[in-house]
């Protein structure tokens, strides 16, 4: 058994570790909060990009524009959007294990993967498999929405050389607080966005006025639409890993007390030990003196 | 009182304005355009540079950079990267944002850089609108 004082130490020890998660935890709480007022901020503009991009690709030819050319998929590209910093359970492990699973997959097919990451833990992750074309990094703290334009800009150049014939992003879908699920989403080539309410489209008084045209005025949104998407996969990611964090600080901390509990149990059961040896010792002393 | 059109100005951090208002001016792709109330369906992108909207005898002055507006049932919509009222504008950083923008833009055309150029003219039309627009409240 561990002496009193090893015992004691230990006690201190992870009474500290414990005041530390309680403390991340409450700051990724505040965190969250900040983070999901952003992504709600966001979702005015984004549910009404797509209801406008709906109504011109309906009339749109969708041939004739570079970034919705459909190609015989040779390479893939996947963006991998992680978190910069880890301590949030298994949320960037999950994010990395899907892109790691969708990148057998593909190359099973005979296709080739480029990966871009956006947040330090995919970057770390893929690493060593040398796929990595482009790595942003320390950008998921605070980031704004021209932090997304540069790295959709990149995406769509790369795309429109003709090096990916496919882009993909994956993110951490912020679905509550106490679920995360990965997620992939298609990013290029620009699908039409398809119109579900038919109905509502008609409740438009009459046919829109398009300045310039719809042509045009499509080659000026598509850029804009990914940064739309991957803005999006940002916004949640960032939502993502603050709840994650969370859950996992919280479980952390609870973990830090039962194993205090434990050992406070161990250390008075090594103290009744100790006790216990010295009465005996002291009881065997005055018998010795009797005698 | 005169009809009204609903103006919403939205960015990627938020709404901006949402309210009522009697004219909105614009800066339109070919040209600057004004919309009353009870315009046809319109959808147009936007240039950088200055929206303003009347309610009443009051003016008020907005800068936005680019993005793209539409007009549907008295209401219109601008969606654009970003806006700001010209009380809230940070002239200093603007001129700061002018200077760097110019050198990058000499920069950039001495050695002959199209997406730094590109990039370079973007901000520098962000940073003179920004001034104008303060200067006009």
């Amino acid at each position: 058994m561990a002496s009193l004082k090893e015992v004691k130490n230990k006690i201190a020890g992870v009474k500290k570790t414990a005041q530390i998660t309680k403390a991340m935890n409450m700051v990724a709480s505040a965190r969250l909060r900040g983070a999901q007022t952003k992504m709600e901020a966001f979702r005015p503009y984004s549910s009404k990009f797509e209801e406008a991009m709906s109504n011109l690709s309906g009339g749109a030819n969708t041939g004739s524009f570079p970034l919705m050319e459909v190609r015989n998929v040779a390479t893939v590209e996947m963006v991998i959007v992680t978190s910069d910093r880890g301590l949030c359970g298994s949320f960037n492990a999950n994010i990395n294990k899907l892109a790691e699973k969708k990148m057998k997959a593909y190359e099973a097919e005979g296709k080739k993967v480029s990966i871009v990451c956006v947040g330090k833990k995919g970057h770390q992750y893929f690493k060593k498999t040398g796929k990595i074309r482009k790595s942003y990094t320390d950008i998921m703290a605070a980031f704004q929405m021209f932090h997304a334009r540069e790295i959709a800009q990149d995406i769509a150049d790369n795309f429109v050389k003709g090096a990916a014939d496919k882009v993909e992003v994956l993110y951490g879908h912020f679905k509550s607080v106490a679920i995360q699920r990965p997620a992939v989403q298609d990013m290029l080539p620009v699908q039409p966005v398809a119109n579900e309410q038919e109905g509502a489209k008609k409740a438009v008084s009459g046919d829109y006025i398009y300045e310039p045209s719809t042509e045009e005025i499509m080659d000026v949104m598509q850029p804009l639409y990914l940064n739309v998407i991957l803005y999006h996969a940002m916004l949640e990611v960032g939502a993502s890993e603050h709840a994650a964090r969370m859950t996992a600080m919280d479980n952390a901390t609870s973990a830090c007390r039962d194993i205090v509990n434990n050992l406070t149990l161990i250390y008075n059961k090594a103290r009744q030990a100790a006790v216990t040896g010295e009465l005996m010792d002291i009881v065997g002393g005055a018998e010795a003196l009797k005698g | 009182m005169a009809q009204q059109i609903r103006l919403e100005v939205v960015t990627p951090n938020g709404a901006v304005v949402s309210e009522d208002v009697d004219i909105v001016n614009a800066p339109g792709y070919g040209g600057d355009f004004g919309v009353l109330a009870n315009h046809a369906p319109f959808l147009s992108t936007i240039r950088i540079g200055l929206l303003t909207y009347d309610q009443g005898k009051k003016r008020e002055n907005l800068m936005i950079s680019g993005g793209f507006c539409e007009v549907s049932n008295n209401k219109i919509t601008f969606l654009v990267e970003s806006a700001e009222h010209g009380k809230q504008i940070d002239v200093d950083r603007a001129m700061r944002a002018k200077e760097r923008a110019e050198q990058r833009l000499a920069k950039a055309t001495q050695h002959d850089d199209l997406i730094n150029r590109t990039r370079a003219e973007a901000a520098l039309q962000r940073a003179l609108a920004r001034m104008k627009v303060s200067k006009m409240t």
